[in-house]
């Protein structure tokens, strides 16, 4: 299995949020391993934990994820992130 | 204030400055015609499809750098609206498509000419928006203006269901109109480092593509090629940035250049690559694209750097602000060996143009139209041979003279973008040079042309066939013409005719030259057709997946 790594993206919350960050990952033919998604305080933005593959085509996809406009913050997580150690449980 | 959401809509279009706007009308966007109707500032312009309107808004956005609007319904209307919104994606010019969507309610019900128009656009648009209540247009639209014209610039759809087209609100003010941002600000570090890899080159070239045009810093480029006398190539969407007779000027790279341009790409030792994105076409295969040069790279999408050759020196940022920052970083060079080079280059390889004085050839009839039209003209193509000839020999002269549909390509793109170009700049001929093949696509937009007595003249240059696929056939299919040719002719005088638009046969003249002067000469559309042999073959030819040294044809003395 390759190395894989947590993009956490602060987005503004609205319903076609989902469909603008999977069409980005599924267009540019880049795949998503596992993602999770939370209103933040039930407020205005939510943010959006992505489980991906840490390749050569990484660096392109985060730059392209930071172009969307309601995308508010990228950061990356390099060592994984409770989100996913805590989903899995449900698929083990 | 008391106001209607469509009228809101109309209101904040007139204050962002649209004066025209391209569209049809239909069930769900009646609330907004009707307000449209009723605006004193706006003139509409109805098409006979909306692929015609997205490209005449294409047109005017193109020629004039500034977002252009245009209207569609819902559904039907929608769909087919997203040729011409992926085509300015791709080659990203700021348009907004505003459509009607059936009722919010109604939504998701598959109601009557309802189609998930936001979910369609979300991978052909800069943004989106599916409007979810009246108040939100005040943020959404001056938004739309803003997105569309910032950074790197776009397409933009706005789906405003009709019920929020006719639910009333009341307000105090109007939003101020969203306008163009500035780039982000320049890393000076960046600057210095291309500053000296450039002074440091012995073999520079510049590779200049439509960044440059939509920053509207030609001028900075040229002044930039000149102070350090460096030879510049251009892609497809950026000709007319130098203008063709400048001594500095290589023409056109990739696929369909002359054999001097990519051997002169072959020999540099550095690409000052600016407001380009590395496209197949213009590269060949990009491992082997300037496999002796380092690379710096000016763009302001940051994920065009390093997206396909990874840059040694790369500068985030606006054209026009990073080469104003660069320029006195750049030492005065004569480069007298280097130029010299080139000058040999061009004089074994040059671009071969045969019968450029005969105006019923291929390259003649671009070649006479050019000098009857002078150099005020806007061109414009359709996608195929007579656009690889065009981009070739054309003699541009400066930046938005040159309108084509360079990362889609896409076949019926001209007339209606010529109609475009000629509604916002009225004064001026616009070329529009086409193909059999590619007129058919959006050939109903004859009657719009013919309505609104635009200054277009449509250069119908007719091989009967798919010509550019047909010399693929040729070349690589082993002259298998599998349905690139036509079985029976149309009559294109005919149907021009029957349209109300001016016609010309240069095949039937017996002054061909004087006939096309003539018909350029006259105000108004006109259509003059070209018939040509099937056989003429744009060379040279770098086959799809080669490296760009590896031309077909087009060789001198052959």
């Amino acid at each position: 299995m390759s190395k894989q790594t947590v993009i956490e993206l602060t987005v503004n919350n609205h319903p076609g949020v989902m469909s603008q960050i999977c069409n980005l990952f599924s267009r540019r033919a880049y795949n998503v391993e596992g993602i999770a998604c939370m209103p933040v305080n039930g407020g205005k933005t939510s943010k959006i934990w992505l489980l991906v593959n840490a390749d050569e085509v990484l660096d392109q996809m985060v730059k392209q994820v930071d172009k969307l406009e309601d995308v508010i913050e990228v950061d990356r997580h390099d060592h994984g992130h409770d989100v996913f150690v805590k989903m899995s449980e449900f698929v083990e | 204030m008391k106001c209607s959401g469509a009228e809101i809509v109309i209101k904040l279009l007139e204050r962002q400055g649209i004066e025209i706007i391209a569209g049809i009308p239909g069930g769900a966007n009646l609330p907004l015609y009707d307000a449209l109707g009723q605006s004193e500032k706006i003139r509409h312009v109805l098409t006979r499809h909306e692929q015609g309107a997205g490209f005449i808004a294409q047109g005017m956005a193109r020629v004039s750098g500034k977002p252009a609007v245009f209207f569609a319904t819902s559904g039907p209307g929608a769909t087919n609206t997203l040729t011409a919104i992926a085509d300015a994606k791709l080659d990203s010019i700021p348009i907004i498509c505003i459509t009607g969507q059936v009722p919010l309610s109604m939504i998701g019900t598959d109601a009557f000419q309802e189609v998930d128009t936001y979910g369609l656009t979300v991978p052909i648009t800069k943004h989106n928006f599916l409007v979810r209540s009246v108040e939100e247009l005040f943020e959404v639209i001056p938004k739309a203006f803003r997105i569309a014209s910032s950074g790197r610039p776009g397409p933009v759809v706005i789906d405003v269901p009709k019920d929020i087209q006719m639910a009333n609100v009341e307000f105090d003010d109007w939003p101020d109109p969203g306008l163009r941002e500035s780039g982000p600000e320049i890393i000076m570090g960046e600057i210095e480092r291309a500053a000296k890899m450039i002074n440091k080159a012995s073999k520079p070239v510049l590779y200049l593509g439509g960044g440059v045009i939509q920053s509207d810093s030609a001028a900075y480029a040229l002044a930039f090629a000149e102070k350090a006398s460096i030879p510049s190539a251009m892609t497809l969407m950026g000709l007319g940035v130098v203008p063709s007779d400048h001594p500095l000027c290589i023409g056109m790279l990739g696929m369909h250049a002359a054999r001097y341009t990519n051997m002169a790409l072959e020999e540099c030792d550095l690409l000052v690559a600016i407001g380009v994105r590395f496209d197949d076409r213009a590269t060949g295969k990009v491992q082997e694209f300037c496999p002796k040069a380092k690379i710096v790279h000016i763009d302001i999408d940051p994920s065009e750097l390093d997206k396909i050759k990874t840059a040694h020196a790369s500068v985030t940022g606006d054209v026009s602000d990073t080469l104003e920052a660069l320029l006195p970083l750049i030492e005065k060079k004569g480069r007298k060996d280097w130029l010299g080079e080139i000058v040999e280059l061009k004089e074994n390889n040059p671009m071969i143009v045969s019968d450029g004085d005969d105006p019923t050839s291929p390259y003649g009839v671009i070649l006479k139209a050019a000098e009857f039209a002078g150099e005020k003209a806007i061109i414009c193509t359709d996608v195929g041979q007579h656009q690889m000839r065009t981009a070739q020999v054309y003699p541009f002269k400066y930046p938005r003279q040159w309108l084509t549909s360079g990362g889609l390509g896409t076949m019926g793109f001209g007339m209606p973008a010529a109609i475009g170009a000629a509604l916002a700049e009225p004064d001026r001929i616009v070329l529009c040079f086409t193909g059999d093949g590619s007129i058919m696509m959006n050939i109903q937009d004859l009657a719009t042309a013919m309505e609104h007595d635009v200054n277009i003249k449509i250069i119908l240059i007719n091989n009967n066939a798919l010509g550019l696929v047909r010399q693929q056939q040729d070349l690589f299919y082993g002259k298998r013409y599998y349905e690139s040719e036509y079985a029976k002719r149309v009559n294109f005088v005919k149907i021009a005719d029957g349209f109300g638009i001016k016609t010309y046969d240069l095949g039937l003249s017996d002054d061909p030259a004087r006939t096309l002067s003539e018909a350029i000469a006259k105000p108004g559309p006109s259509l003059i057709h070209v018939p040509i042999s099937p056989d003429a073959s744009v060379y040279p030819m770098v086959p799809p997946g080669a490296a760009n040294i590896e031309m077909i044809g087009g060789r001198k003395n052959v």
